[in-house]
């Protein structure tokens, strides 16, 4: 297409400026708006002028620190014990108004830890709450990412196969993804439910009332583990959808020359079907991990961030700050926390799996 | 010998059709329990959900729960606007989004490459990542309507329509597309003479069915299942769409027949959409998978 018949100044910008602006109005303005906003203590109303306050909105979020205490003892200089274990002084004694230490104002316990000896070290962080967030927000990622990658590409392969009826299966697997997650959400909630829930009554009948129900999403240590499986069962369609179409594109004469060379099914999904994925490997990776990254509707449909903090993320954070509190100025410094960790590991995703020449 | 072969081979195709009704069955039993359960009165819903009865209609089964539902909400409203939102949002975008795709790929212009590989690079923002800094920006804007220049766009059907019209992807979608249609084609009628709105419409519409079918799937899931935005800049009900309309639900005690009744409503044309064009739905989303 070299002619000058195809040339168009007009026409190209006429046809490609309206999405072209909207695109640059409604996504990259408001992502340098983040920035901006990040500096300042901007909020959604407010009678007084926004001020520049530097990278106070960060310091507020991000600041952690280590401080180590010796055990309390008394007068002869033994350790004095409480409940059997070593009691350490206050921390409130520092973090409040303590002329020596006004870098730890403000502060508050995150978690603390003892390697060995008799001192413990304990972490505070400026915004508990947040740090928490990050956490939680990170062991999602970490377990839905692979598990619902294997899963679906093991519901592809499933799938695959020639059998009668197979698109039945197929378009049953799928159908979660086009509910709504906050649909979705409300239903397992009821699912999940520590009384009459489903999944207790399950339990109890297979086990024949061994297994005592459990407050799925009321329990701390359960509730982030519930929101993960569901999530999983409700996405895991969308990737087998893209590992099938990965699938589809391995030539089927490698697997005719597999079949005539004899090989064991597992050598072929190892040396022909696993070789072939690669790049939809990659891509589904980096998908899911975007949008595990987002965890939203579930949380604020099921459990608004509790029990005890053990379900916050850091887009409920930008949420619930920024909308919630009509705080813009913190609500964007999440964001673009969050556009920093999605970036580089986007970045680390793509550099483990290069292609190695 | 043959015998035990084929009883072999019987037994090998029962016991894969069971792994896949078993893996099924997970799938729609959560759709099941919300249909039945929105046909029973609540004290029978939760009795229920202790054994089988769940996934039956069975006992007092009435309609009353989807009355009381109407009765609780606006739901007429709710519907009306998501129906509104998603379906101008949905044409807009496959307008502008497909010339956009066209421009890119058949037209050259000062600027093209640079233009695309910017609207690429918005591919990996998150819309959390900027949902804040939108919410602050549209509170602030300027409109001109029926009653003269207005500031804020909060609480609007344009909230909800003009930033989601075009997105990196939907143009992107466009983009493979029409690089794969014949160019030499296009190159031709422009020899010949012709417009490039008569090539537009003429030659590469007629030939892009499915590339609209796929950009009008992906567009209409992610605008009839906006939850995020919607709570931000709708705080009037008469504006709210239909997945924000939940929270009328949750007010004091949870009603769950009426709480089931409302999301059947708002789920089963969906599903029965997606049962109807399956395959074109399941292409769609396969299709945001060729980027690599």
């Amino acid at each position: 297409m070299a002619s000058k018949f195809t040339v168009s100044n007009r026409t190209g910008w006429l046809m490609a400026g309206p999405a072209v602006l909207l695109i640059a109005g409604f996504v990259i303005l408001p992502f340098f708006l983040a920035f901006a906003f990040s500096f300042t203590n901007q909020r959604l109303i407010s009678p007084n002028p926004t001020e520049f306050v530097g990278m106070s909105n960060y310091r507020q979020l991000l600041g952690v620190t280590m401080v180590t205490l010796e055990p309390v003892r008394d007068d002869a200089g033994a350790v004095v014990m409480k409940d059997g274990a070593p009691e350490y002084p206050s921390l409130r004694a520092l973090t409040r108004n303590n002329p020596d230490r006004p870098e730890l104002a403000g502060m508050r316990e995150w978690f603390s830890f003892s390697l060995g000896g008799e001192d413990r070290t304990y972490v505070l962080a400026r915004d508990v709450v947040f740090m928490k967030a990050i956490v939680n927000t990170f062991i999602f990622v970490l377990i839905v990412a692979p598990v619902q990658a294997a899963l679906a590409l093991g519901l592809a392969l499933l799938i695959n196969q020639r059998l009668r009826g197979i698109n039945v299966f197929r378009a049953i697997y799928f159908m979660p993804v086009v509910v709504s997650i906050v649909v979705v959400s409300l239903l397992w909630r009821l699912i999940y439910d520590g009384q009459s829930g489903l999944l207790n009554n399950l339990l109890g009948a297979i086990s024949f009332g061994m297994i005592e129900p459990v407050n799925w999403l009321g329990n701390p240590s359960t509730a982030l583990g519930s929101i993960i499986a569901m999530s999983i069962w409700q996405a895991v369609g969308f990737h087998m959808v893209i590992w099938l179409s990965g699938l589809q594109t391995i030539s089927p004469t490698l697997y005719e020359a597999a079949a005539i060379e004899g090989a064991s099914k597992w050598q072929v999904f190892r040396y022909i079907t696993w070789p072939g994925l690669r790049n939809t490997a990659i891509l589904i990776l980096i998908v899911i991990t975007m949008q595990a990254f987002g965890l939203f509707a579930q949380i604020d449909v099921m459990t608004n961030g509790g029990p005890l903090d053990s379900t916050q993320t850091i887009v409920f954070q930008a949420i619930e700050r920024g909308y919630g509190k009509q705080d813009i100025s913190g609500g964007s410094a999440i964001s673009v926390i969050l556009f920093v960790i999605v970036l580089s590991i986007s970045l680390i995703q793509r550099w483990l799996t290069r292609e190695k020449t | 010998m043959a015998m035990i072969a084929a009883d072999n081979r019987g037994l090998r195709l029962v016991t894969r059709y069971a792994v896949l009704v078993l893996i099924a069955i997970i799938f729609v039993f959560p759709l099941v329990f919300m249909l039945m359960s929105s046909l029973k009165p609540d004290q029978q819903l939760l009795q229920d959900s202790g054994n089988l009865r769940a996934f039956l209609p069975v006992g007092d089964i009435s309609l009353q729960n989807y009355t009381d539902a109407f009765q609780r909400a606006p739901v007429a409203t709710f519907v009306f606007n998501s129906v509104l939102v998603t379906g101008v949002t949905v044409a807009l975008s496959l307008l502008l989004c497909s010339a956009a795709g066209f421009a890119f790929v058949f037209v050259r212009w000062r600027g093209r490459d640079t233009l695309l590989a910017l609207l690429l690079a918005t591919l990996i923002l998150p819309f959390e990542t900027i949902a804040i800094p939108l919410l602050m920006m549209v509170a602030n804007l300027p409109w001109v309507g029926m009653e003269g220049l207005t500031w804020g766009w909060l609480n609007s059907y344009r909230v909800q329509i003009i930033p989601f019209i075009a997105d990196g992807l939907t143009v992107f979608l466009f983009v493979q597309y029409f690089k794969d249609l014949p160019g030499e084609l296009i190159e031709a009628a422009r020899v010949e003479g012709a417009s490039w709105w008569q090539i537009y419409r003429k030659i590469v519409m007629p030939l892009s069915g499915p590339i609209f079918a796929t950009a009008a799937i992906l567009k209409f899931l992610v605008m009839y299942n906006q939850y995020l935005w919607p709570l931000m800049v709708t705080q009037e009900e008469g504006y709210r769409p239909v997945m924000v309309g939940l929270q009328y639900f949750f007010q004091l005690n949870v009603a769950w027949g009426e709480v089931m009744a409302y999301l059947s409503m708002i789920t089963v044309p969906v599903l029965a959409f997606y049962l109807y064009l399956q395959k074109a739905f399941i292409a769609s989303i396969a299709s945001t998978g060729v980027k690599g």
